[in-house]
Parts: structure tokens; sequence; C-alpha cells
């Protein structure tokens, strides 16, 4: 209760400054549009449904790409972790590539597959594969090995023993990588939109750009944050609690 | 009021050898020291439970030299047979429990289980390990049903045994906890009842109740005993503590540090239930620990050396 209070104080007194700054017109309103213009171009994008449509398709980007990119750095993880040739040669260079901001993968996906959704997917794929596959291979490895050997010692073997001892035994170390590859696949994603100007958050973005609306480009500025917050801060942390409890890493 | 576990399977039949409550036939297989020919004495006819046949394991250090952790030892546990094994630390009393549950190959030698060689974990061996290794995504109930769910025990059987042994070890109100809600005594339990209820031939157990304070320790000693003694397994049981190793065992085997031979045996022929405090008890511990002193100081010697050396 106390804290939502000091959320309240803080929140208002931002917007204040926000408004009296606007008010003393020390730059001009389309450089440094007001809040209620801001308002104004949130109620206006969601009532002609531009914003609707822009979230939904950048949402469904999302959902696909990063499933993708959890199965496959789930297989690719796992891959590595268990051969020790792919540790000291594969391993290495997915540590190398996730040094590479996801943009730079844009020119070789249009390269390849012009400006098309494949191309968007690619981006947001390579974005977040690598931190997930490096998440899943360091669950395998902090994993305490007690919980292999009780598994294979109770007469599980195999794919059982991947699917019901293996699996859950790394998933508290593997969700927190699973959130930065959200997060990386988010950025990826917006960035690629802004490029390829085909729907989605990014477009508009860009399209309050070229028509010097700073409102609408402050609108869905606050749009992304309160999207990319709520995935975040929601659904992975109330995961991850809900984990740590369960296992008891933490006091329920 | 429920019936008491012994009654709650009509089969378990009271025999008296070892204690009075002590019954030969269990869920499953009877105790293999049943199976005797009438009017011949059972030491003739038993295969051993468990036999290791000039075991040894070496393996590379680090800095790259070889060390022989176990040299060539033999030793042999007849069906139903209570047997501690003690050392100093390091002396690879618990690898070679490893060996026997066949979660680690041996350099040489073999573990042999009814006459048949090991060649890797089974189901007949249950091994429960000094950190338990309780799985925490399952409940209590979840972890007893595991080993069953791995052999494909049907879902009624399953549920049947799991209320079973968690009555057993007293437990039964934790079916639903998870395991760390549970103090340490309770995960000592859940573990024994984990390795029981998979129904092993032998039960294979790491310094299990070392973490413990004595009170609870000593309460899981009578448990354990009475668990032996209605179910009939063998138990290879691993300690550094001497006087569990008496108050629990038929025979205590000796090992030495580093390379871990078996230094000697000592029958425990003092009756049952033993209590840790008893002057019997005491007293063999003190023939036992005379002879394992010199190792103890083997041990801290080397690793003052290596103090030292640092």
């Amino acid at each position: 209760m106390k804290k939502l209070a000091k959320q309240i104080i803080f929140y208002s007194a931002l917007l204040g400054v926000w408004a009296l700054l606007a008010k003393l017109r020390i730059w001009p309103p389309y450089l440094f549009p007001p809040p209620w213009g801001v308002g104004h171009a949130l109620w206006d994008g969601f009532a002609d449904h531009s914003f609707w449509i822009g979230i939904a398709v950048t949402m469904k980007r999302m959902l696909i790409g990063y499933s993708l990119s959890v199965v496959l750095g789930m297989i690719l993880g796992l891959a590595v972790s268990s051969n020790k040739f792919l540790e000291e040669t594969l391993g290495g260079l997915l540590v190398s590539l996730q040094s590479l901001p996801s943009i730079c993968w844009i020119p070789l996906a249009v390269l390849w597959f012009g400006l098309t959704e494949k191309a968007i997917l690619f981006v947001v794929l390579m974005g977040s594969l690598l931190s997930v596959t490096i998440a899943m291979e360091d669950g395998r490895k902090q994993m305490p090995k007690i919980y292999g050997m009780a598994g294979r010692n109770l007469g599980a073997s195999g794919f059982r023993l991947f699917w019901f001892v293996l699996l859950p035994a790394s998933l508290p170390f593997v969700v927190n990588g699973m959130k930065q590859g959200w997060a990386f696949a988010w950025r990826s994603l917006i960035q690629a939109e802004m490029i390829f100007l085909s729907l989605g958050l990014g477009q508009l973005l860009m399209m309050g750009r070229d028509l010097s609306d700073m409102s609408q480009v402050m609108a869905v500025m606050i749009l992304i944050v309160i999207l990319g917050y709520m995935v975040d801060g929601l659904i992975f942390r109330t995961m991850e609690r809900r984990l740590q409890e369960k296992y008891g890493l933490m006091p329920a | 009021m429920s019936t008491s576990p012994q009654n709650a399977y009509p089969s378990a039949v009271p025999v008296g050898r070892r204690t009075g409550v002590r019954a030969n036939v269990f869920y499953g297989k009877p105790a293999s020291s049943v199976t005797t020919f009438p009017g011949r004495p059972v030491s003739e006819v038993v295969v051993p439970k468990v036999a290791l046949d000039a075991i040894s394991l070496s393996y590379k250090t680090t800095s790259g030299e070889r060390l022989l952790a176990l040299d060539n030892i033999s030793l042999e546990v007849k069906p139903g047979e209570f047997l501690c094994i003690v050392g100093p630390s390091g002396c690879g009393k618990s690898t070679l429990l490893h060996l026997i549950a066949g979660l680690q190959p041996q350099t040489s030698g073999k573990v042999l289980v009814d006459g048949a060689p090991v060649s890797g974990p089974g189901t007949d061996r249950i091994l429960i390990f000094q950190e338990l290794g309780l799985f925490p995504w399952l409940t209590v109930g979840g972890n007893v049903e595991f080993g069953m769910k791995m052999k494909n025990v049907h879902k009624a059987e399953r549920e049947e045994k799991v209320q079973y042994y968690l009555r057993l070890v007293h437990l039964l109100k934790f079916r639903d906890s998870y395991i760390h809600q549970l103090s340490g005594g309770m995960r000592q339990r859940v573990a024994l009842a984990r390795a029981l209820a998979t129904e092993p031939d032998v039960l294979l157990m790491d310094e299990p109740f070392a973490a413990l304070d004595a009170q609870t320790r000593d309460l899981l000693h009578d448990e354990l005993e009475r668990l032996w003694a209605e179910t009939g397994r063998t138990i290879i049981f691993v300690t550094h503590n001497v006087r569990e190793a008496v108050r629990l065992g038929d025979r205590v085997a000796l090992m030495t540090f580093r390379p871990g031979r078996v230094k000697q045996e000592f029958s425990v022929n003092l009756p049952r239930p033993r209590h840790i405090e008893h002057t019997d008890v005491a007293r063999t511990a003190r023939n036992i620990l005379d002879c394992l002193r010199d190792e103890i100081n083997k041990s801290l010697e080397e690793e003052y050396a290596d103090e030292k050396a640092r």
C-alpha cells in the first residue's frame, strides 16, 4: 500500500513537471507536446484501430519468433551442454555471436528474404535464440548433478530422464535466460519493424516521425514500454517467483 | 484408527529371526533368506546378495598423475544382512556405493548381484545419497511414486504403495507437501520411503544421518532397524561414525585410507534392538575405533602435508 502511494506521488509529479514544461513553451509544442496532447494521440490511435492492429501484429510476430527461438534454443543448448566437442567449438561461437547487436542481422535478412515477414522473424529469432541457448546450457551446468544421478538410480533413462528429471531440475536456472531472451526478442522486433515498415508498433513510431507528429511518437513509445513491462514484470516475474517458492530457493 | 503397517498387508508373516516382527513375505518377491531347503542351514544354500570381486578404481587427477582410490576390494553380503562400512573421510566408501549402484564403472573387478555382474543402474539396488537428491519440483508423494512410475507400475498400485510406504515412515500427512517445507529428519524419511517404494533387494545408504542432530538420528536408527526387520532388505550402510555402525550392523567392514582397502571385518553379535549409548555397543565400537585410528591419523597427516605444501 505504501509502495503504491509512493508510486502514485512519483508519477503525478512526473506528469506535473512535464505539463509545466509544456505550458512554459520553452520548446514549440510540435517538438515537446503536453501530456494531454499525447493522451489525445493515444485515444485517437485506439479509436481508429491503428494501435490495436499495431499491437496485434507485433504480438503475433513476437509469439511466433519467440516460441521458435525457445524450442530451437533449448535443443541447441542441450546439444552443446551434453557434448564436449560441440561445447568447445559451437559453444564459443555462440558466445561470440551474442556480442552482435541483433539489428546487424537486418541487412542479411533483407538480402536473403526480401522485405517480408520471414525477414522480420529471422531477426527476432537471431535476437533471442542465442540467449535462450546459452541460458539452457548454463542451466544444465548449474543444475546440481545429484538429480541426474538420483533419477538414473531410480530407473529413469534416455528421454524420460530428460523429461522427468533434467528438464524440471534445470528450470529455475533456465527461466532467467528465457526472460532475457524475451527482452532481446522484443527489442529486435521493434527495431526490425522500424526499418521494414510493415504494420506493427515499430512502423507506427516511424509514421509519427514522418508526419512530424511528436504526440504519436510518444504515445507509441509509451505503448511499447507498457507492453514490454507487462510481459516481463507480470508473466515472467510471477513465473520465476512461483518456481523459486516451489523449489525452496527463496523463503515462500 | 488406521491399522498398523504390518497388519495393512496380511501377507506379512512375523518370523522372529532377528526381532519379533521380522516379516519374510513382502511386496513382490519373498526375501531370499527364506528360499532354503528344509533341514539345511541357511549359510550353505545362499548365494551372496552382493559380491564385490577384486574391485579397483583409479582415476587421473588434474595434475595428470593416476590415483588409486579403491584397491582390490572383495566383500560378500548375505541376503537380508545389514553391513556397515566405516572408514576415514576420503577412503572411497561413497564411491564404493556408487559402483554397486552402477552409477559409475570400476577400473577392474566385478560387482555381482545374485551372482550376475552389474553393468549399470538398476532398481534392484537403490542408493540413498548423502545429499538425498529428493526432487524439489515434486511433492512428497510424487517423490515416493517416482521410481514406480519409471518401472511402469500401474497407477492404482502406485497410489496404494505411496500410501503404504508413507505410513511406514509416518509421513502420510505430508503427502502433498514440497520437500523444502520439511525438516531434515523428515526429508531423510522421505528418501527412505522413496527408496523402499521402488522395492529394491538391496538398499545402499551413504552417510544418510550425518547431517542430523543426535536425537533425530537416534529415532531414525530405531526406525531403520524396524523397517529392515519388516522388509527383509539387504542393507549396505556407509558411515564414518563407528558407534552408528555397531548400533545398526550385523557386520562392520573397516576401510583404509588411500588407497581404499578392506582392512578388517567385525561381526557384531549383540542382541537387537540395540541402543547407541549401551555399554556393549560402546565397547565394541572402541575395539573397531582402535583399529580405525591409524587410518584417521594417516588421512589427517596427508591433509596437513597438503596444507604445508601450499
